[in-house]
Formats: C-alpha cells, sequence, structure tokens
C-alpha cells in the first residue's frame, strides 16, 4: 500500500504537534495547556499511523486524550486558584534552564547527524492489517512478564492515588 | 520533495523532548510541570515507535508499557498536587519546601 503525499502529512503533523508544544509550556491558564497538550497527542497519534503503528495510535487516542487528560482537567477544576493567573509563570532560573536544555538539544542533532550512518539501510515490513495481532502474540509471549509487572504497577499507583488523595487514611 | 526517513521523526522527537524539559525546568505551576512530563514521555514514545520501523514490533510493545507508565505516573503525581494542595493552598512548584532546611 502506497500512502499519499507523506511528507506533506508529515511536515503538518509535526508542525501541529511542536506548536501546540510551546504553547503547553507558555500558557498561563492550565485549561488551556491542557487543550494544546490534546492537540499534540492527536497529531502524535497521525504521526503513528504514518510508522505504520495503528494500534499504538489508537491507544495514544484512547488512553491519553481520552483518559489521562480528562483526569488532568479534573485535577485543574480541583486546584485552580485565581490568584495564580496574577502572578509570576515562571520560576527564578528559567534562563539557566534555558540554556541548559537548549545545549541538550544541540548535542541530540549533533549526535543523531553524526550517528545516522548505522541506521539499517531496509526498513522492515510491518503489514498494517496484522499489526494488532503481532503486538498481542509479542505482549502474550515474549512479554508476559513485564505485562504482569505492568498490571502491578497500576495497581500500586491506583492504591498509591487513592492514599494520597483522600483526607484521613 | 526529500522522502521522510527515520532520522525527521528522530528530530521531531528532539524538539518535543527539550520542550518537555523546559517545561519543567522553567514552569512554576505542578499541573504544567506534569503536563511537560507528558511531552516527554511521548517524546520517547515516538522514538521507540520510529526504530521499530528499522528493528521490528519491539519498540511498540515497548510504547505501551511507557503509555502504561505515564498513566500510572499521572495518577500518583495528581493525587499528590491534590494533597499539597490541601495543606497549602497553593499549587506552585518553588513553595514545595517542606523537606528543606
Amino acid at each position: 500500500m502506497n500512502p499519499v503525499a507523506t511528507p506533506f502529512f508529515f511536515y503538518f503533523l509535526s508542525a501541529m504537534a511542536l506548536i501546540s508544544g510551546v504553547l503547553v509550556i507558555t500558557r498561563k491558564n492550565p485549561v488551556h495547556s491542557a487543550i494544546a497538550l490534546i492537540f499534540t497527542l492527536l497529531s502524535l497519534a497521525g504521526l503513528y499511523l504514518m510508522l505504520y503503528a495503528p494500534f499504538v495510535a489508537g491507544v495514544q487516542i484512547i488512553l491519553y486524550a481520552g483518559g489521562i487528560m480528562v483526569l488532568f482537567l479534573f485535577v485543574i477544576m480541583l486546584v485552580s486558584v485565581s490568584r495564580v493567573e496574577r502572578e509570576s509563570q515562571f520560576n527564578k532560573q528559567w534562563l539557566v534552564g534555558i540554556a541548559a536544555t537548549a545545549a541538550l538539544g544541540v548535542l541530540f542533532i549533533l549526535v543523531y547527524a553524526k550517528g545516522k550512518s548505522v541506521f539499517p539501510e531496509r526498513t522492515v515490513q510491518l503489514p498494517e492489517q496484522l499489526n494488532t495481532q503481532q503486538v498481542a502474540v509479542w505482549l502474550y509471549g515474549t512479554y508476559m512478564l513485564p505485562f504482569e509487572i505492568a498490571s502491578l504497577l497500576l495497581l500500586v499507583a491506583i492504591v498509591g492515588a487513592v492514599v494520597m488523595a483522600k483526607k484521613r487514611i | 520533495m526529500v522522502p521522510i526517513t527515520t532520522l525527521h521523526y528522530l528530530v521531531v522527537a528532539a524538539a518535543l523532548f527539550v520542550l518537555g524539559t523546559i517545561g519543567v525546568l522553567t514552569r512554576r505551576n505542578v499541573v504544567i510541570i506534569l503536563m511537560s512530563i507528558e511531552l516527554i514521555l511521548n517524546a520517547v514514545n515516538l522514538n521507540l515507535v520510529a526504530f521499530s520501523r528499522l528493528y521490528g514490533l519491539h519498540g511498540q510493545v515497548f510504547a505501551v508499557f511507557v503509555i502504561t507508565d505515564a498513566a500510572a505516573e499521572a495518577a500518583v503525581g495528581l493525587g499528590i498536587l491534590i494533597a499539597f494542595f490541601r495543606n497549602k493552598e497553593t499549587v506552585n512548584m518553588d513553595e514545595v519546601d517542606l523537606l528543606k532546611w
């Protein structure tokens, strides 16, 4: 199957993801940040589809954009204080933070530019019709133990969240 | 037009990672710091899925695990935030100084 207009969709979705990412970290109102984050997550789901990973794209939309963002919005409603919007949104070390992070980004780009020759030339053929089935085979076969540990982690997280948010234990 | 290679996806993921790190290091609002951590985890996921085109499905399986971790982290982090807000009536990161002396 030949995808249509791949470069255009790639640049469109990446631009949407990055612009919404900038909005996430610059908006004053946390609700606006949350909405921008939803746009980032949806455009990343589109990028996963372009990479022949429909299962991960579906999980991204259902779990991230559907589940985690609702959790975030609920907590924003619970803890929102109107005086927060009037005071400064950035802390005192913002300049040092941005400089250090820019250096990190330059390091990433340098490593990728130097190291791209070690990537394999050919891409693996991943048939998207069988993607969910194959992910399930890996998940319940080779990755059985990590899968069970992930379920234990979720149980611990649920208990921890309830204990944390309770008034009196 | 230049065909889209794995390197393109890696650059986008690096930019998202840098954005998330800037958010964690510079913002004061704890909710937005947690959202920036989600941005970082998403950048990692994009890397994993991009490499799964070169090395097989392992990357996609691991991306599912990372999404699980993100859900657990968001639940616990927001629970801590609610407990903190109940005690100090603020959501600012630099006022979390109970353990400092």
